[in-house]
C-alpha cells in the first residue's frame, strides 16, 4: 500500500493545479501561464517559510505571490481581449525569470541548497494531498449541481447567452480563473514546501504545462482529470522505482508513458464533445 | 514612415524596458546598462557570442512566424528543435564515413526533416483529429525531452559509452567558423538567408498570402476555396523543420554533440522573439538581434553580479505583456479616431 501512498504524494501538484484548471476551462479561458504560477508560488511559498520558519505561512505568502499575476492575466485577456496564449507565455516567462534572479540575488549565481521547514505529515501524506482529493468531488458538485456551475458552464460553451440571461461573463470568467489561479499557487506550495523542502530554479519542470494537456486527458471532468494526474504520479514513482532496479525497458519509457498516453486517448477521442465550445476565445461583448 | 515611427518607438521602449527591469530588481542601471553593452557589442568576443546566441533564436522564430501567421499555436519549438538535433546526430551515427562536406549539409537537411514531420504530426493532429496545437506540442516537447534523454543513454551513445552524450562530430564536418578565437560560425547567414526568405513567401508569393488569409480568418479562406487545413498541416511542417534546422545548427556549428543538456529552452526562449518581432521575418531579425544581445550581455553581467543571468526571462516576459497592452491601447485609439472622422 506504501506505494499507493507515494503515488498520491507525487500526483499532488499536477493534480491540484489540473483541478483548478479544469474549472478555469470550463467557463472558456485556457491558462498557458498555469506553469509560472506555480513556479512563482514555489519560490514565494519556500522564501515564506524560510523566513518565519513556518510552512503554512509560506503556503500564505505563495497564495497571495500569484494574485498580482492573476489580475495582470485577467486584465490582458477578459477587458483587453488579447490572446490567452500569447497572454500566459508572458507570465511564464516573467515567473522564471522574476523567481530565478530574486533567488540568485538571495543565495549567489549556482543557488545555495536551502533547506526549509515542511508540513507535517500523517501517514506520509500531507494536508494539502487530502485536499486535493477532496477537492475532486467538490468541484464535480459545484460545476454539476450548483446554478454558479451551470453559469461557469454556460459562460465556456456560449458566452452570448449568458449574458442574454443576466450574467456577468466576465465577472464569472474573474472568478473561474481565480480559482484555478489559487489552486495553481496550492500546487507550486506543494512542491517546494512538501515534496522538495526547497527551492531549485525552475522547480516546477513542466508540470504546469502537464497539468494543462491532462484537463484535456481527463476529458475536463474533475474526476477524469485526478486520474489522469494520478497516472503521472504513477509514471514519477515508477522513475524512482527503476532508476534503482535497471530494468529491460528503459526508464524514460515509463516517464513518457502518460504523456504518449494522453496524445493517443486525444488522437482516439479526437475534438469530441466535451471541449468546451468557446475555450480560448476572447469575450466578443465586452463594453 | 508611420510605420517607422512605430518600430522606433518600440526600440526605445525596449531600452528602456530592459533599464526598468534592472532597477526593480535592484541593479545598478547605469553600470548594468554598460556592462551589457560591453559584453554584447563591446569587442569581437562579445560580438560573436551576440551572433551566437542569435542564430537559433532567429530561426526557430521565423519558424514561429510561420505556424502563428497561419493561426496555429505552436508551442512545440522546444521539441521540433530537439527533434532536428536527434535527427542530425542520427545521420552522422548511421554513416559515419561520410565525406565531411557531404554529412554536414546531410545534417542540415535531416535537421529540417526531424523537425519538420514533428511539427507535421501536430499539424495531422489538429487537421484530422482536431487536437488542439497547444495542447499536443506541449504534450510532444515533453516526449522529446525524454526521448532525447534515451537515446544518448541508449542508440546514439558515445562509442565508449561512458558518458550520456554521442560522439563528437569531426571538425571537418562542422559548420564554418569565421575565426578560430571565437564561436562565430557560418550558421548565422543560413539563419539570415532563412529570414529573408520566409518573408519572400509570406509576402511575395500566392501560397505565403494564402497562409496568412487563413490565419487571419479561416472561414473567409475557405469561402475563397483556399484549403484551410492543407495549409494549416503545410504550416506546421515548415515551421517545425524550421525548428529543426536551429537544432541541426546547433549541435554541428556550435556543440558538436548530443546530451540532455542539449535542450536550451531555444524553442520556448523563440515565441516571445517571434511574438516582439511582430510575427514579421525582418522584425524578427531585429528582435533576435536585441534578446541574443542581451542574452550575451547578461551573461557577461553574471559574472560580476549575482542573478544577471535570468533577468532576461523577466524583460522578455514583461516586454510581451506590455506590448499587448500597448496593443489594445493602439487598437482602441484606432477606433476613436475612426469613430470621429
Amino acid at each position: 500500500m506504501s506505494w499507493f501512498i507515494q503515488v498520491l504524494f507525487f500526483s499532488t501538484p499536477t493534480g491540484l493545479a489540473a483541478l483548478g484548471e479544469t474549472v478555469n476551462q470550463k467557463a472558456g479561458q485556457l491558462n498557458i501561464g498555469l506553469e509560472g504560477m506555480m513556479l512563482t508560488a514555489a519560490y514565494f511559498g519556500a522564501l515564506g517559510a524560510e523566513i518565519t520558519g513556518n510552512p503554512a505561512l509560506g503556503l500564505l505568502l505563495g497564495v497571495l505571490s500569484v494574485v498580482p499575476l492573476w489580475i495582470i492575466q485577467n486584465l490582458l485577456t477578459i477587458h483587453a481581449r488579447q490572446d490567452q496564449v500569447v497572454v500566459g507565455t508572458g507570465i511564464n516567462l516573467a515567473a522564471i525569470g522574476i523567481t530565478s534572479t530574486l533567488f540568485q540575488q538571495r543565495y549567489g549565481d549556482a543557488g545555495r541548497l536551502i533547506t526549509i521547514p515542511t508540513f507535517a505529515r500523517f501517514g506520509g501524506l500531507d494536508a494539502l494531498v487530502f485536499f486535493m482529493v477532496v477537492m475532486a468531488p467538490v468541484i464535480w458538485f459545484a460545476l454539476h449541481r450548483t446554478a454558479w456551475g451551470l453559469a461557469i458552464r454556460a459562460a465556456g460553451e456560449y458566452p452570448d447567452s449568458v449574458e442574454s440571461a443576466g450574467f456577468s461573463v466576465a465577472k464569472l470568467r474573474w472568478q473561474a480563473s481565480g480559482i484555478g489561479a489559487s489552486l495553481a499557487a496550492l500546487a507550486g506550495a506543494h512542491l517546494a514546501l512538501s515534496i522538495g523542502g526547497t527551492f531549485v530554479q525552475e522547480m516546477t519542470a513542466g508540470r504546469g504545462f502537464v497539468a494543462l494537456a491532462m484537463v484535456s486527458f481527463g476529458r475536463w471532468k474533475p474526476f477524469g482529470v485526478l486520474g489522469a494526474c494520478l497516472l503521472v504520479g504513477f509514471a514519477e514513482f515508477l522513475r524512482f522505482y527503476f532508476q534503482v532496479r535497471q530494468p529491460i525497458v528503459p526508464y524514460q519509457f515509463f516517464l513518457a508513458l502518460p504523456y504518449v498516453l494522453a496524445l493517443v486517448v486525444l488522437i482516439i477521442v479526437g475534438k469530441g464533445t466535451s471541449a468546451p465550445m468557446d475555450l480560448g476565445r476572447p469575450l466578443r461583448s465586452n463594453k | 514612415m508611420r510605420e517607422a515611427g512605430v518600430r522606433f518607438g518600440l526600440l526605445c521602449a525596449l531600452i528602456g524596458f530592459l533599464c526598468l527591469t534592472l532597477a526593480v530588481f535592484g541593479f545598478p542601471v547605469v553600470e548594468s546598462v554598460q556592462k551589457i553593452g560591453e559584453g554584447a557589442f563591446g569587442s569581437r568576443a562579445g560580438f560573436a557570442r551576440t551572433m551566437v546566441q542569435m542564430t537559433p533564436l532567429l530561426l526557430a522564430g521565423c519558424g514561429m512566424v510561420v505556424a502563428w501567421r497561419a493561426g496555429m499555436y505552436n508551442i512545440g519549438g522546444e521539441g521540433q528543435y530537439l527533434c532536428g538535433g536527434m535527427a542530425a546526430a542520427s545521420l552522422f551515427k548511421l554513416f559515419p564515413a561520410m565525406p565531411p562536406q557531404a554529412l554536414s549539409i546531410g545534417i542540415l537537411i535531416s535537421g529540417v526533416i526531424g523537425g519538420g514531420a514533428y511539427g507535421w504530426l501536430a499539424g495531422w493532429l489538429y487537421v484530422r483529429r482536431g487536437v488542439q496545437v497547444v495542447i499536443s506540442t506541449i504534450l510532444m516537447n515533453v516526449i522529446a525531452v525524454y526521448l532525447l534523454d534515451y537515446l544518448v543513454t541508449g542508440p546514439l551513445q558515445e562509442s565508449k559509452h561512458q558518458n550520456p552524450q554521442s560522439d563528437r562530430l569531426p571538425e571537418l564536418a562542422m559548420l564554418a567558423k569565421f575565426d578560430l578565437q571565437t564561436d562565430f560560425h557560418s550558421g548565422m547567414m543560413v539563419a539570415i538567408l532563412v529570414a529573408v526568405a520566409v518573408w519572400f513567401f509570406l509576402y511575395r508569393t500566392v501560397p505565403g498570402f494564402k497562409l496568412r488569409v487563413v490565419g487571419e480568418n479561416p472561414r473567409v479562406a475557405r469561402a475563397n476555396l483556399i484549403p484551410a487545413e492543407r495549409v494549416q498541416l503545410q504550416s506546421m511542417m515548415l515551421s517545425g523543420g524550421l525548428c529543426g534546422l536551429a537544432g541541426a545548427v546547433q549541435y554541428s556549428a556550435l556543440v558538436g554533440y548530443l546530451s540532455p543538456s542539449f535542450a536550451e529552452n531555444w524553442g520556448f526562449l523563440a515565441i516571445p522573439v517571434a511574438l516582439l518581432g511582430g510575427l514579421h521575418p525582418i522584425g524578427v531579425i531585429g528582435s533576435s538581434l536585441y534578446f541574443g544581445a542581451l542574452l550575451a550581455g547578461t551573461d557577461y553581467l553574471s559574472r560580476s553580479s549575482a542573478g544577471g543571468k535570468s533577468i532576461i526571462f523577466a524583460m522578455q516576459g514583461m516586454a510581451v505583456l506590455a506590448y499587448l497592452g500597448f496593443n489594445y491601447l493602439r487598437s482602441r485609439r484606432a477606433q476613436f479616431v475612426g469613430a470621429e472622422s
